[in-house]
């Protein structure tokens, strides 16, 4: 029975308990002349929700925990001398499963019974060309173990899910029928079926929290093992960055968090002056109807895919950088440089930047701005001394909002600025950053054993802290302005 | 009602009279529009130099439209638009030559709710001073300060945390804060609008005496919902309603025998 299915006859319980819990609330309750505690439908609701909920979480936990089980017995089948020179267990297992699902398809195909299995086992040399039939290519003979093992993990597989399909219905009936035998008048229907949905409230909140929690386990531990093989001190203190397939790289991150930092930067330089000159602008100057065209215009910005300014960067700006100004100064000549990159990259977080100053500005009082109009002050002696101080820390969040955006940025760096990690002050030059060498670290055939794939985890990490960082900063600094007014 | 009108007509041909010899603002045939709606309709007045004027009259009623006015503060919203003359020491402030911005260091203003800036109590006060450039060095600076303080009755209070900051002061310190902010421009006339409404009794007793002092020094105009206040601290009342001037009178004869009977009825509690 497939997940589909046993989830479907859930349901159908569950909506079934609705109905008859509905019912039999108001035939208890008028059989016995007392008043019903909730309205009927909660009581319907109440079975429907013991049908559903608890099996369903069932079928969740068992569908996570019964791969475990049988890869756990099935590897223990697997001796030794099955697994050949230089290959790993993984791999056996993972031929273990393409021989079950074979022999699933082949049973399929042919129609025929579990017999069938046997008859392939008496004779094991068929076996690759029946796979092959129904497109499992198999690479050189099978041992024997290893076939007895893909026996065995397809009939456990199979029981496993029978007896899934069991449990489940099974809880469903049981406890939608409990339940349902136990209404009377004096249930307290509402309540229940109430603190039950409230628990299915923070169960689904705490699906976000612990999928962020379980993101940073795997982030952890990966680069816990990549520490294990490299360490630490090379990859935070060395000024190489030199990744070789062969082994005997050098994995020192410093030149990514250099050109990291450095292409933020210069993002950072275009972005908070424009930005912030178009906050103060549409908060403080612009009439009504031109703000409320000019913001969506300018928030689009932050909606263009970021390849679409990689290629801005790569077709445009890196030439008309090259041609114009390293050539002529020279200071280079690579169409790829930090300055490119950052310049588009800024131009990019420019609304980050103007947006959310220019929400903080105008959440300035205007009590504040008469205050200083009364006295005297012009306009822009106002905005200078008044409304800006009162909105830096707000605005001060707002571009370290921006930053960890910049931070996170690849796409653009990749065409912008070149994958050259490097050390150097001239903008000019290709350089790159941290994200950039996590996807080039971690694309094409390569197995997650090594020290130059493991690297890319330890490079994650590194940059989530930072941005994390930043983000607590910038969020505590945006809250602490807001108590200010409140 | 045709009574009443002209009865109005006749207070404000004898304030206007009285004009002549002594009068620090006039206002001549003053209308103010938000938009389409008529705020103020045809507001004549004479207010005295060095003396408390207090406007009353109930919600909604115009008093804190017109004074906004007097230091054209209604320039800042975009919607409003101010007919006739308002005269200052005979000069006409709506006149295109005005810059309001120097108009608005002459004539101070107080608002209803205390709103110091961010900064510290020390910056608060020398916020207008600097940007008028009245002080050369930093010691005339703080002695404008410490004198604004004084006059606004705050110095014993603040003396010896005047880098702190001033929104962290009480609401009366806030306020008398707001005066000393004002007062250290030495402007001629200062308008507060309802200063006391968010104030508690004590507070608002400390700024009433306030007001008592500073009217030796300036011409201060005060719009209040209090009728008490209005009696307490006032020399003149000048009564509005739904955009008119119904009266003004000297302060003593408006609380105690006014002239017309909408005053006589907002000041029995009757409306408004």
């Amino acid at each position: 029975m497939s997940v589909g299915v046993i989830i479907l006859v859930v349901l159908v319980l569950a909506a079934l308990g609705y109905v008859f819990g509905r019912q039999r609330a108001m035939a208890v309750s008028q059989q016995s002349g007392i008043k019903l505690h909730s309205l009927p439908s909660y009581y319907g609701q109440m079975v429907g929700l013991f049908a559903a909920v608890p099996a369903l979480l069932a079928l969740v936990l068992w569908l996570l925990i019964q791969p475990v089980v049988i890869e756990r017995s099935v590897t223990a089948m697997i001796p030794d001398s099955a697994i050949p020179e230089g290959g790993a267990l993984s791999l056996v297992m993972s031929d273990v499963r393409r021989i079950a699902g074979g022999l699933d398809a082949v049973l399929a195909k042919g129609g025929v019974g579990e017999a069938e299995v046997d008859r392939i086992a008496a004779n094991p040399s068929d076996l690759r060309a029946r796979l092959a039939e129904v497109g499992v290519p198999l690479v050189g003979d099978v041992p024997v173990a290893v076939f007895e093992a893909a026996r065995a993990y397809r009939s456990m597989t199979q029981t496993g899910s029978i007896l899934m399909a069991a449990t489940v219905i099974a809880i469903a009936a049981v406890l939608a029928g409990l339940v349902y035998r136990r209404i009377e008048p004096h249930m307290r229907a509402r309540n229940v079926s109430e603190s039950f949905i409230k628990l299915l409230l923070i169960a689904s909140s705490l699906v976000a929290i612990l999928t962020t929690v379980g993101i940073i386990l795997s982030l952890v531990f990966e680069t816990i093992s990549f520490f294990k093989i490299y360490p630490a001190q090379d990859f935070f203190f060395s000024t190489v960055w030199n990744p070789q397939f062969r082994g005997g790289s050098d994995l020192g991150i410093l030149p990514l968090l250099w050109g990291t930092f450095y292409v933020s930067f210069i993002a950072l330089l275009v972005a908070v002056p424009i930005g912030l000159m178009i906050a103060i602008y549409l908060s403080e100057y612009a009439g009504k109807s031109l703000r409320s065209f000019a913001k969506p215009a300018i928030e689009m910005l932050a909606g263009i895919p970021t390849i679409v300014y990689g290629l801005f960067a790569l077709v445009t700006i890196g030439p008309f950088l090259r041609d114009y100004l390293a050539q002529p100064l020279g200071l280079g000549s690579s169409s790829s440089s930090v300055l490119t990159a950052g310049l588009v990259m800024g131009i990019m977080i420019i609304p980050f930047v103007s947006s959310l100053s220019d929400d903080i500005i105008n959440a300035v009082p205007q009590a504040l701005r008469d205050g200083s109009y009364g006295l005297g002050a012009t306009q822009s002696e106002t905005i200078r001394k008044v409304v800006m101080p009162a909105a830096l820390p707000g605005i001060v969040g707002a571009i370290l909002l921006a930053a960890s955006r910049a931070i996170g940025e690849t796409m653009i760096v990749v065409l912008g600025a070149g994958a050259a990690a490097k050390l150097d002050l001239n903008p000019f030059e290709a350089m790159t950053t941290v994200t950039v060498k996590i996807v080039s670290q971690l694309t094409g055939d390569t197995e997650f054993a090594s020290p130059e794939t493991l690297v890319a985890f330890a490079l994650g990490l590194t940059l989530f802290t930072f941005t994390l960082a930043l983000n607590v900063l910038a969020l505590y600094i945006v809250r602490k302005y807001r108590e200010q007014y409140e | 009602m045709m009574n009443n009108i002209s009865t109005t007509m006749n207070t404000t041909t004898t304030t206007k009279a009285a004009a002549m010899i002594d009068s620090k603002i006039s206002a001549r045939n003053v209308q103010v529009f938000y938009g389409e709606k008529h705020a103020i309709r045809d507001v004549n007045i004479e207010i005295r130099p060095r003396s408390v004027t207090a406007f009353i009259g109930p919600s909604g009623c115009g008093k804190s439209t017109f004074l906004r006015c007097i230091n054209r503060m209604n320039d800042t919203i975009d919607s409003c638009r101010v007919e006739g003359n308002i005269l200052i020491d005979n000069e006409n402030i709506y006149d295109p030559k005005v810059d309001p911005v120097q108009l608005r260091a002459k004539v101070g203003m107080v608002f209803q709710k205390p709103n110091p800036f961010p900064k510290s109590i020390y910056e608060n006060v020398a916020y207008g001073p600097r940007i008028h450039g009245l002080a050369r060095k930093k010691s005339d600076l703080d002695d404008i300060v410490a004198s604004a303080l004084q006059k606004a009755g705050l110095w014993n209070e603040v003396k010896d945390r005047l880098q702190e900051s001033g929104t962290g002061l009480s609401g009366g310190q806030q306020q008398r804060l707001c005066i000393a902010r004002a007062v250290a421009v030495s402007p001629e006339i200062i308008l507060m609008d309802e200063p006391c409404s968010a104030l508690d009794p004590i507070a608002t007793a400390k700024v009433e005496e306030l007001i008592h002092e500073l009217r030796t020094n300036f011409t201060i105009v005060i719009v209040t919902h209090s009728m008490q206040q209005a009696a307490r601290v006032s020399q003149r009342t000048a009564m509005f309603h739904l955009g008119l001037l119904v009266e003004e009178n000297d302060t003593d004869k408006m609380f105690t025998n006014p002239d017309d009977q909408r005053t006589q009825d907002y000041i029995m509690g009757r409306f408004g």
